[in-house]
């Protein structure tokens, strides 16, 4: 049998299991995510850094993973929980599986705990810091350490995330003949901050016919105006969107100059720059399945999801920015359209990768956006 | 968009009796339906030929018409009760067809019903393959090549463009009839000549093979603003190549990256919006090639589905209730999720389990069947099981099926390599065990990959299930960790108990003492996101239980598991029954089944669902968690019957009838003592341990004698046995007599009429429900025998002696429920054959017949109330007459002989009623699909003891203006009486025969009755050929008689159309009239 692993919540639950990837001890706020396929996506998607993700779905790992499905350089979890993950994948893509992918990558993580009761832990106590051991196997003792750990809150983790120097970028979307695709004919000059940036939004924004200069997030707002883009796109990133004040102040340098659109944390940053607040979630949304309603058509889109923090609708009201889409589990903001700018944003991901494709149409949405201020 | 209010009447087809293909689901869909619509303060009609349903009890819908599903009759009921609105997509196949017939006949436009949830044009679309297939290429999806051919000739053709193998598919037929794989030539011009002989339309299609492809399902959802969900993906199991309702099916799909999956959606989604289904749910099924992912579309039910019923209870999602709501103008945001009752109807559901279906097949039953999985649905029925692993959910799954297999074991061992490599190479039902032989013998994953092309990830799960059997076989019962991992895995007590050569009770015993115990988890549609309030339970092994239990005033009802032949629908609408009147008197209703199809599995039916194994580990389990007041054993037929014993001795309170008297009925001869002590005669009959006891008791009774193996349910093996050579015959070949495997031998009452009766009693007062009198004569299996009630022959003598005898036996049994005791009538003699203290299959047919709730009664008796409490002291006698006929799945099963005898072989069951026995006969049979000739030639040919009454029948035919056929001898007699009487050769005396005659469709209805297994072979192939031309065939004199009752009635007048509600009313005005 394998070696054993512990899960210690900063409650002071405590998980006895199997390791699984590499051995060693991580630390991180313990999240779920209930999407059933994607892991791969989920585990190098920069928005995790910080987070143990526990898959709600128990078995994981069935197909593998290959070359193609990845969001970022590397994987960002901290740390990984499953019921059962797949000795043995098969997929006419799969090349090696979770536990070696997890051990070549260094990610510890834990399987074999009963993932349904930590879930309903977290959805009933709140998401929490955890750790994750195989060399600390005393339950008080690694409990004590989850309860020590720094949590999300006002931490810059983007930092940890964003690249260090500009670049360009020309993949496409995948499909299953072709692999990446080749770019469209580029007509927009885009700027894209990547606080933590997932690679299919890049890919979608390639496919709609943007140039794109990806740029670290620490990038000023003049920096960005001297390079003359059509738009700039705000990224997804981890952590609280307070820990990123360079970047609030970025974009407020921007808003009104040029079109914005964002993403998820890039949503929470537009929030904030324009004056209004966001707060945390109980235990966020991770998953696939999220129901949105877009407020201007009475349309529901199926919509893929990781945010722990919310914007507070009501702190933005009376600064020019409106609701546009909501949640419908919970009522919380999931869009905001700025009611004179060319600027909008949501809080889901619409480049999906996990997920459902619903939203893909917000990214012709920028370009609309993009082409009437060139008056095009 | 809210719920319209310009329509106010719907209109909803049932799905009919229950046939391969199209089973319980259908009840299912259709009740959530009538539930969902009368909610919204809709009236709802509903036609169903079906008595055995839910949906069909009057308090379902506002008018029920138990009426026959022809366009002719249901556009009757149209015009009686002239709804705005007709909802086709709830009645399976059946419906669907039945509302496209009617709305290209105009009966639709005539009365203006509008379509709702799928308009013509979108059902054609998806039904026709070939605009099926322009329509994917329209929206740029794939599907196989493939062509349509009228004639063997377009096939040819096709095949050449496409090359074999080929699928032949018939269109417009359900469950795959018709269809099949050709390989060659001399296979395509027999596939080719029966799809054609299938089709209504006389068309089929030819296509590529994607053969050894993955199979998937999407259940998607639309609503009329254009939203779209996907409520659950399926992965099969099996690759196609094998039917759907064949195969092994897992959810959520397994295999599947993000990426592709996302595909898969998309085009799922896109297919929706192409084939234009307005609102509702349909069923999508995609092959995917496993060696580079492409994506071809197979087919669409614009509709819901066997796979939606799996669907919803896989994920906890009612796809027909909303489908129903959807239909009537919500959106799915304004429809609330009822396990979460937060969030919305608009979002996907997410699983934290896997759920595993497995068929039930009943070959068994069809010895001479061709037992090779096609693409043509051969299995009766199914069970699903949930579990936290794959490997955890197939081995429940295997134990809920109730064929006495605990693990992924063979019934009988392999005779070498070969026929292990050929088991595995060719689909047959057996082929799961197979693999784990293969396993057990060293093969290699990529090896049975080759044979079997099933995914290499399934068969890994299987590897580790096998690859851990030593395991348990050493460690298990000195390492608690071992026994753990064990559970976890799936391994069923029994299965670890064989393992380590204990017993089930010892290793119960032995976790007892570890601590290792099945926890529940509850199934709620959002992976524990969100709190649910709907206690809809399965059993793992994790290490939280959250169901806790109330403290209230429970019963649990053990449910009757996998519909099979002889164990139907009948018994879960009387499980349903048990739930409605315990919630009615205030006392928490806990179900218990692991049949995915069925009403009692929906998770509104009872207060609580556990989703489990009927058997004894796992009732336990839900026994010590539960703490119940009582258990109800008496529903679910068989099954819970079974375990009433194991779970009284464990400890729990059987309610109703005890154990020890269901004994006495069971036991042979406890039950003569019961007989001679009340005077009641039955058939002499004695028990044989040996060969020559045999041939001793049948010269002491007399022939001819009905001879059974003790050990066997279901009239298996069961024959009417005329002279002692056969006697020997059948002892030596059928049966192996021994002192613990005894073969009973009863006096067969030829000619006898055999009449079923069921009774209330509450212990100290017995009322009877119905007296159904059998059409066909008594050693025909009384589940495959027409019957009529009120009896249409019997004397007033014979009824009240029933009725006394009836009432004797239950009281000395102390029965407290329902009793059914069937008898047999021979020259105004009363015998009895057998006393079942149980719910039968009659109960529902009875229900409908009288309108009481019988089994809802019988219920309540066993929680304390007696029938005066209840108000149920008198008999009930209509002033009408209702028929009750059998199903049979013959058509499936080419090669299989129609003949009825003591094995059970029909499926499902129809009702028809009239005034008119004649008339309610006719109902009956078309129902059944056999439609009567009003004109024609009616071929009789009838053995010599049936001759002098046969007559009779034949003349009246001829004052009917039918003329007659009849074989030389039966021809002479007939002549000799004066009837006008063509010969015709039998089979055997050579062209021009009869069946040249049937062939060249000379023939409007067949008369032929035989002797014996040999004159049965002779007339086989007269049986076979009437079945594919659908030409009636009657084999019994009485049923011969009926049938020209009934031809005589459609002479005089058509037939009529009226609802169950007005029945009701018909007979409380005949009661106060008579009072």
């Amino acid at each position: 049998m394998r070696k054993t692993a512990l899960l210690a919540l900063a409650d002071g639950r405590v998980f006895r299991g199997e390791s699984l990837g590499a051995v060693g001890e991580a630390t991180g706020e313990v999240v779920f995510n209930t999407a059933m396929t994607g892991y791969q996506e989920i585990m190098t998607d920069p928005s995790y850094k910080g987070q143990i993700v526990v898959m709600t779905y128990p078995l994981i790992g069935n197909y593998g993973i290959n070359d193609e499905d990845v969001e970022s350089r590397r994987p960002w979890v901290e740390g990984f929980v499953v019921k059962e993950a797949a000795p043995t994948p098969s997929s006419w893509r799969g090349r090696r599986t979770l536990d070696e992918y997890m051990r070549e990558q260094r990610i510890v993580g834990i399987q074999g705990i009963d993932t349904r009761a930590l879930t309903r832990h977290l959805r009933d106590h709140g998401a929490q810091e955890g750790v994750i051991s195989t060399e600390e196997l005393d339950s008080a003792r690694l409990a004590a350490k989850a309860t020590a750990a720094p949590g999300l809150v006002g931490r810059d983790l983007v930092r940890e995330v964003t690249i260090s120097a500009p670049h360009g970028w020309d993949e496409a979307p995948w499909d299953r003949v072709r692999g990446y695709r080749e770019p469209a004919a580029a007509r927009f000059k885009v700027v894209a901050f990547d606080s933590g940036i997932k690679r299919n939004i890049l890919r979608q924004l390639v496919s709609v016919g943007c140039a794109l200069t990806v740029v670290p997030a620490s990038t000023p707002a003049a920096a960005v105006l001297e390079q003359k883009p059509d738009g700039v796109f705000l990224s997804n990133g981890p952590g609280d969107p307070e820990g990123v004040p360079y970047l609030i102040e970025a974009v407020r340098g921007l808003l009104g100059k040029v079109p914005i659109f964002g993403i998820c944390l890039g949503h929470q940053i537009i929030a904030l720059a324009s004056g209004g607040s966001t707060y945390k979630l109980k235990f966020g949304h991770h998953g696939a399945n999220h129901p949105v309603k877009d407020l201007a058509t009475g349309k529901v889109e199926i919509t893929a999801q990781n945010h722990g923090f919310a914007v507070d609708p009501e702190s933005v009201k009376t600064h020019g920015l409106v609701l546009s889409h909501v949640n419908l589990n919970d009522g919380t903001c999931e869009g905001l359209r700025h009611r004179e700018l060319p600027v909008f944003s949501v809080q889901y991901h619409p480049e999906a990768s996990p997920g459902p494709h619903d939203a893909n149409y917000l990214f012709n949405r920028f370009v609309d956006l993009m082409r009437r201020a060139k008056g095009g | 968009m809210p719920r319209r209010t310009d329509i106010e009447k719907i209109l909803l087809i049932g799905s009919g009796p229950i046939v391969i293909g199209q089973a319980c689901e259908f009840d299912y869909s259709g009740t959530q339906a009538c539930k969902a619509l009368k909610e919204e303060g809709f009236e709802v009609i509903l036609v169903n030929s079906n008595p055995a349903t839910i949906m069909t009890d009057p308090e379902m819908a506002d008018r029920t018409y138990i009426e026959p599903l022809t366009p002719e009759m249901v556009a009757k009921v149209i015009a009686r009760e002239r709804p705005q609105a007709l909802l086709p997509t709830l009645g399976g196949q059946t419906g669907l067809n039945l509302a496209v017939a009617l709305a290209e006949q105009g009966t639709l436009d005539q009365y203006g019903v509008e379509l709702i949830g799928a308009k013509l044009p979108a059902i054609k679309k998806a039904e026709d393959r070939e605009l099926f297939k322009e329509a994917m290429q329209a929206i740029g999806l794939e599907v196989p090549q493939s062509g349509y051919a009228k004639s063997l000739e377009d096939a040819r053709e096709v095949v050449r463009r496409v090359g074999y193998p080929v699928i032949i598919r018939p269109s417009f037929t359900l469950g795959g009839t018709g269809g099949s794989i050709a390989y060659n030539p001399e296979e395509l011009e027999e596939a080719v000549r029966w799809g054609l002989q299938t089709s209504p339309l006389g068309t089929v299609l030819v296509e590529e093979s994607v053969i050894g492809w993955k199979e998937f399902e999407l259940e998607v959802m639309r609503d009329g603003k254009d939203n779209v969900v996907i409520i659950c993906s399926i992965e099969n199991f099996d690759p196609m190549g094998i039917h759907t309702g064949d195969s092994i099916t897992v959810a959520p799909a397994q295999t599947l990256s993000d990426k592709e999956y996302q595909l898969m959606r998309d085009a799922a989604i896109a297919i929706i919006r192409e084939i234009g289904v307005e609102t509702g749910g349909s069923n999508i099924q995609f092959a995917v090639n496993p060696d580079d992912g492409r994506l071809v579309v197979i087919e669409m039910n614009p509709r819901v589905s066997r796979s939606s019923a799996l669907a919803s209870k896989a994920t906890g999602f009612p796809i027909a209730k909303i489908a129903a709501k959807l239909a009537v103008g919500y959106t799915l945001d304004e429809i609330r999720n009822d396990i979460t009752r937060e969030t919305p109807a608009s979002f996907e559901p997410t699983i934290d389990y896997c759920v595993v279906k497995f068929p039930r097949w009943a070959f068994e039953k069809f010895p001479e069947a061709d037992q090779t999985l096609t693409t043509q649905m051969k299995s009766v029925g199914e069970a699903m099981a949930i579990g936290r692993t794959f490997k955890e959910a197939l081995q429940k799954a295997i134990r809920s099926l109730e064929q006495d297999r605990w693990g992924l074991t063979l019934d009988k061992p392999l005779a070498d390599l070969e026929e292990l490599r050929a088991k595995l190479r060719v689909p047959n039902a057996e082929r799961a065990f197979v693999i784990a032989e293969a396993y057990r013998r060293g093969m290699a994953t990529q090896d049975i990959y080759a044979l079997t092309r099933i995914d290499p990830w399934f068969l890994e799960n299987m590897r580790e299930i096998v690859a851990f059997e030593p395991e348990i076989a050493d460690r298990a019962l000195g390492e608690p960790r071992v026994l753990r991992r064990a559970k976890q895995l799936g391994f069923a007590d029994t299965r670890i108990a064989r393992l380590t050569g204990s017993t089930e009770a010892e290793v119960r015993a032995l976790r007892k003492r570890h601590g290792i115990t099945a926890t529940f988890k509850t199934v709620d549609t959002c992976a524990a996101e969100f709190v649910a309030h709907t206690p809809y339970l399965y059993s793992t092994y994790e290490e939280e239980d959250e169901a806790p239990p109330t403290d209230r005033k429970k019963v649990i009802i053990l449910g009757s598991g996998p519909n099979r032949i002889g164990q139907g629908i009948e018994f879960d609408y009387c499980c349903v029954h048990a739930a409605f009147a315990l919630r009615e008197q205030g006392v928490e209703a806990i179900m218990v089944n692991c049949n995915p199809e069925t009403v009692s599995t929906d998770y509104d039916t009872s207060d609580r669902l556990y989703f489990e194994p009927l058997t004894k580990e796992d009732v336990i389990r839900i026994l010590q968690e539960e703490k119940p007041d009582g258990v109800i054993v008496q529903f679910g037929g068989q099954t819970p019957l079974k375990l009433a014993v194991p779970l009284e001795k464990w400890g729990a309170n059987i309610l109703g009838t005890s154990p020890d008297s269901i004994d006495i009925a069971e036991d042979r001869e406890r039950f003569a003592g019961l007989l001679r002590r009340l005077n009641i005669r039955q058939p002499e009959n004695g028990i044989a341990k040996s060969h020559d006891e045999a041939i001793t008791i049948a010269r002491r009774i007399g022939y001819p004698i009905l001879a059974r193996p003790s050990y066997v349910l279901g009239g298996r093996a069961m024959e009417i046995v005329y002279d002692e050579k056969y006697l020997r015959h059948y002892m030596e070949t059928a049966v192996q007599a021994s002192e613990d495997r005894p073969v009973l031998i009863d006096r067969y009452l030829e000619g006898a009429i055999e009449v079923d009766v069921d009774a209330l009693c509450d212990g100290k007062q017995v009322v009877i429900g119905g007296i159904m009198e059998h059409i066909e004569h008594a050693g025909v299996h009384s589940g495959d025998s027409a019957c009529c009630m009120p009896p249409h022959s019997l004397s007033a003598d014979v009824i009240d002696e029933i009725t006394r005898q009836t009432k004797l036996m239950a009281l000395e049994l102390r029965v407290k429920g329902l009793m059914n005791v069937q008898y047999a009538v021979k020259e105004g003699k009363v015998y009895v054959l057998e006393v079942n203290p149980r719910a039968s299959r009659t109960v529902p047919f009875v229900s409908k017949a009288i309108g009481i709730p019988l089994a809802k009664i019988a219920a309540k008796i066993m929680i304390g109330k007696t029938l005066k409490e209840l108000g149920f002291e008198k008999e009930v006698t209509p002033p009408y007459r209702s028929v009750k006929e059998a199903v049979f799945p013959f058509a499936k099963f080419p090669g299989v002989d129609t003949l009825l005898g003591p094995e059970m072989n029909s499926t499902g069951e129809v009702m028809g009623i009239d005034p008119q026995f004649g008339m309610a006969f006719a109902k009956s049979q078309t129902a059944a699909g056999t439609i009567l000739p009003k004109k024609g030639a009616a071929f009789v040919s009838v053995r010599d003891r049936d001759k002098a009454d046969i007559a009779p029948v034949a003349k009246k035919l001829v004052d009917l203006g039918f003329s007659i056929l009849a074989t030389r001898g039966t021809a002479s007699f007939l002549k000799e009486r004066e009837i006008p009487v063509e010969v015709v050769n039998k089979v055997h005396e050579g062209s021009p025969h009869i069946v040249d005659r049937l062939e060249a469709k000379e023939v409007a209805m067949l008369i032929n009755t035989h002797e014996g297994k040999k004159t049965a072979i002779d007339s086989y192939s007269i049986r076979r050929t009437a079945l594919i031309e659908g030409v009636p065939y009657f084999t019994t004199v009485a049923a011969a008689r009926a049938a020209t009752e009934g031809i005589e009635e459609l002479s005089k007048r058509e037939m009529d159309v009226t609802s169950l509600q007005d029945y009701r009313r018909i007979t409380l005005a005949a009661k106060t009239n008579a009072a």
